[in-house]
């Protein structure tokens, strides 16, 4: 039951992790590999921020945010728009190489060492519910994340900015029409995308390890949840997180033999059966 | 008949131009003039090697790949375990390293043809994913992630000893490299290879003359892999071990910028792309040991931005002005 | 004369569309047959259903006979049916000269041989000889196909359908969007081919459609309208009324 409710909170940050990708790739149709740099920005906004200035955890995460949604904002305005309409080989080379300099930059600027976050007394520890052992902070992670994924659910089903995005999605050129600011949206969705990302890669640093290497490492966990997740909404990515944590987790308690060998697997067989995630009804 | 003569010019395709000889005369002049170097030689010869298979299934098939590294890796393991459990004669592990690739080429060519570009990209990096999770965990067989050892090649042909400064791994490396382009080179200007051509251009319409396309593009990517796998086994044979770094993201998309570099569809920018990814990769790397990979990105970055299309076509420009050059001569 | 190419109550739905409705259908040995219809009446479709580049939801397809449906397209095209399609789809980044090579080489079965530089085998240049001749193509085999002349592309079009030795063609609007100056080249090799090919028309322009076809389908919504000889249905008073009337925007 522990590894259940580890799993969850580990799904719980893979999401918030991702929901940016699944928005740039799902529906922007961009394939943005970077997308592991913009949360390692966050992971290393709080680090240093806590063990260089000494803030309290919880006042870096807001940071977390900004860090990574300003240089969203930044590279979208002056490369990635640039590539909107590129072919998916030419964004998957021009973000390799973003990843290969973020991973480098790091390394040179904070050192090749993964970034210890000390977490505040009161997150630490477990406790025992229902004959559960329950971590306070995967407590914490699966409350704030779960308040996250509402509030998005809500952002993009029951604002205008959330219709807007929709519709410049659907058809640029109608939606332009129509006198939606379709560039502005964008950058919005990228620079927030960028800024979650970061957040999760704060909140996820105590349990997925922060260190250079981490866009590359975790790449593939984001590609998966989108691919497998689907396109259409962010609840085939929410559950698609879930299920990946929960068998992270069990996998690497029950059978660490086969590491992640199951997921990569899984996510092939997706691709292969379901290129359209596994929750697309066809 | 001028129709006739017309025609006829379609069989100039495979025509060696002045240009590529000079090349491979001078690769040839290498082995006397530049002892010395030749154990990076040797590298270069390799991911070279590596990038033409690449350019195979990206230039001629139009197969986006971020996992071609599994053929290299795959072929490498394989050239290394033949040759610790069941003979160490070279030729006989370049022939298992192509054997083991070719075998995995084949079977994962139905998941990557499946898809469509980015489901491609997506499988072809989760095959290689996948293989690199096995390498690792299956220490007991591949050495794991210490990588595996001794491997100890016996003379080539029971003559050619491998000695440390590499100059017979060289030569080796190189005739092999040579070969197998020669193979490649005909490949790419046989009806087959043009067959790929119009399936890269327009699937559609290269089904609706009577290519079966399914078909030729396993049989690529199965001949692809077993470049790639002996290019692996090469890796393998000349360092006399396998390091489970021949697996790593890295080397695929190491090998994309090696294209992207030296332009795809002609073979020959396989090569450009790797002499020039080796020699930037000494200079960084002695300018700023741990950090070259910053300017590597970067270089992806620019290339990206500039266009990949516009480069190309300036590299196409020195090189159709060299061949016309060779043409004529 | 029997029939070459027969499809029995072809039926294709995508999603609420039904974009062709029981189709049944016979082409004849020899066939000029012309399939003439609205805008959106399913024309191209019956042609994609016929070379197998759509699944039909229900119907048989047969040639010679034998029941095609469930074959694939490329062994369609071995079988002799072959098309051409409405809008231009040609090697973009190939000369018209390795087009050729591509489709001649295919259609002698060496399209798998990969030991051999394309275009050596005297029985693959002559053939390429013959349809570029045929096409007019002569003058133009080493341009990049993308920077042929319009006329030329939809020449090219049809000369790598001919490349196949087609006994069954199908011609989806050949003369579409070709400029005046080019057209009429284009007509004359269309009505300059081989007797033996069947071959169905489709065709906005009136005045092709009559000076080439002796038998004359009208489709509208995916059903069968009229069927007839030239003249039936040039006097058919319901096709005037659903189509010729405004066939003009051809
Ligand atoms: N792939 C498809 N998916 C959904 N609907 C389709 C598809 N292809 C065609 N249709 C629909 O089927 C109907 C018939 O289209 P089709 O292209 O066959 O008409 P056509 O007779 O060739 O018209 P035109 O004279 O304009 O070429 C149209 O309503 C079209 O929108
Ligand atoms: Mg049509």
């Amino acid at each position: 039951m522990t590894i259940l409710f580890d799993g969850i909170a580990y799904g719980m940050v893979l999401f918030v992790l991702a929901c940016g990708l699944s928005v740039t790739l799902g529906l922007m149709n961009f394939v943005n590999l970077a997308h592991g740099a913009f949360a390692m920005a966050g992971g290393y906004a709080t680090a240093i921020l806590m063990n260089r200035w000494g803030w309290p955890f919880v006042a870096t995460l807001p940071l977390a945010f900004l860090v990574p949604a300003l240089i969203g904002v930044l590279l979208e305005r002056t490369l990635y728009r640039r590539l909107y309409d590129a072919s998916h080989l030419d964004q998957v080379l021009f973000t390799i190489g973003l990843v290969f300099m973020a991973v480098a930059g790091t390394d040179y600027l904070m050192g090749s060492r993964p970034q210890l976050i000390r977490l505040p007394e009161w997150l630490s520890g477990r406790f025992e519910f229902l004959g559960m052992q329950i971590g306070r902070y995967r407590l914490f992670i699966v409350v704030v994340c779960g308040v996250l994924t509402v509030a998005l659910q809500l952002v993009l089903n029951r604002t205008r900015f959330g219709s807007r995005l929709r519709a410049a999605v659907d058809d640029p050129r109608v939606a332009r029409g129509l006198g939606i600011p379709v560039e502005r949206v964008f950058m919005i969705t990228f620079a927030a995308g960028s800024g979650l990302a970061g957040l999760g890669g704060a909140l996820g640093a105590e349990l997925l390890g922060l260190d250079p290497l981490f866009p590359l490492k975790f790449m593939i966990y984001f590609l998966i949840v989108v691919t497998v997740g689907g396109t259409t909404g962010l609840t085939g990515p929410f559950v698609a997180s879930l299920i990946l944590g929960i068998a992270d987790v069990a996998g690497k308690y029950f059978v660490p033999d086969l590491g992640a060998f199951i997921i990569y697997t899984v996510m092939i067989v997706v691709l292969v059966f379901r290129p359209r995630g596994l929750f697309v009804r066809s | 008949m001028p129709s006739k003569a017309a025609v006829s010019r379609l069989s100039t395709l495979g025509r060696w131009r002045l240009a590529e000889i000079l090349f491979w005369l001078a690769a040839a002049a290498s082995v006397p003039l530049l002892t010395e170097h030749h154990l990076v030689l040797t590298e270069i010869a390799i991911i070279a090697l590596f990038a033409v298979s690449l350019d195979l299934i990206l230039g001629y098939a139009g197969i986006a790949s971020l996992g071609h590294t599994a053929f290299f890796g795959a072929g490498a393991y394989a050239a290394g375990l033949f040759a610790i459990h069941v003979t160490n004669d070279p030729l006989l592990g370049l022939v298992a390293g192509a054997a083991a690739a070719a075998v995995l080429g084949f079977a994962t060519s139905f998941l990557v043809l499946r898809g469509a570009d980015l489901t491609r990209l997506m499988v072809t990096l989760g095959v290689a994913l996948v293989l690199g999770e096995i390498a690792n965990k299956a220490g007991k067989i591949t050495g794991g992630a210490d990588g595996l050892q001794g491997v100890f090649m016996a003379p080539i042909l029971g003559r050619f000893e491998f000695d440390l400064f590499g100059h017979v791994g060289y030569v080796y490396s190189l005739v092999v490299f040579f070969v197998l382009f020669v193979v490649a080179r005909r490949i790419v200007v046989s009806p087959f290879g043009l067959s790929l051509l119009a399936i890269r251009d327009n699937p559609l319409r290269a089904r609706a003359i009577g290519i079966p396309v399914n078909t030729r593009l396993t049989a690529i990517y199965t001949i692809s892999a077993a470049i790639a796998g002996v290019a692996g086994a090469l890796l393998a044979q000349t360092a006399q071990f396998v390091s489970i770094d021949v697996l790593a993201f890295h080397r695929s998309a190491d090998a994309l910028l090696m294209l992207v570099i030296g332009g795809t569809g002609y073979l020959y920018g396989g090569i450009v792309g790797a002499v020039a990814f080796k020699v930037l990769q000494e200079i960084l790397s002695v300018w700023t040991p741990q950090y070259w990979t910053f300017w590597i990105g970067a270089i992806l970055v620019a290339i990206v931005l500039i266009g990949r299309q516009r480069i190309g076509n300036g590299v196409m420009g020195i090189w159709a002005r060299l061949l016309g050059k060779g043409g004529a001569a | 004369m029997s029939a070459v190419l027969e499809t029995n109550a072809l039926v294709k739905k995508f999603g609420g569309i039904t974009a062709t409705n029981a189709v049944t259908f016979a082409l004849e040995k020899g066939a000029r047959h012309a399939l003439i219809g609205p805008n959106g009446a399913g024309k191209t479709t019956f042609i994609n259903l016929l070379t197998g580049v759509l699944e039909p939801t229900s119907g048989r397809i047969s040639l010679d006979g034998k029941d095609i449906t469930n074959v694939k397209p490329e062994a369609r095209v071995k079988m002799g049916l072959v098309r051409t399609f409405q809008i231009n789809q040609l090697f973009a980044g190939m000369t018209p000269l390795q087009a050729l090579g591509v489709a001649v080489s295919e259609r002698q079965g060496r399209g798998s041989d990969w030991r051999r530089v394309v275009g050596t085998k005297a029985t693959v240049t002559d053939e390429i000889v013959e349809v570029a001749e045929r096409f007019r193509l002569i003058d133009v085999l080493e341009e990049r196909t993308g920077n042929l002349a319009y006329g030329k592309q939809r020449l090219l079009e049809i000369a790598l359908a001919f490349a196949c030795k087609p006994r069954v063609l199908l011609l989806d609007e050949p003369a579409a969007g070709v400029p005046e100056a080019e057209r009429a080249e284009l007509l004359e090799t269309i009505a300059r081919l081989p007797d033996d090919v069947s071959i169905l028309l489709i065709e906005h322009d009136m005045d092709l459609v009559f000076s080439f076809a002796k038998k004359i389908t009208v489709l509208v919504d995916g059903t069968l309208f009229a069927d007839g000889t030239v003249a039936e249905i040039s006097n058919d008073p319901r096709v005037r009324a659903v189509y010729l009337g405004e066939g003009e925007h051809g």
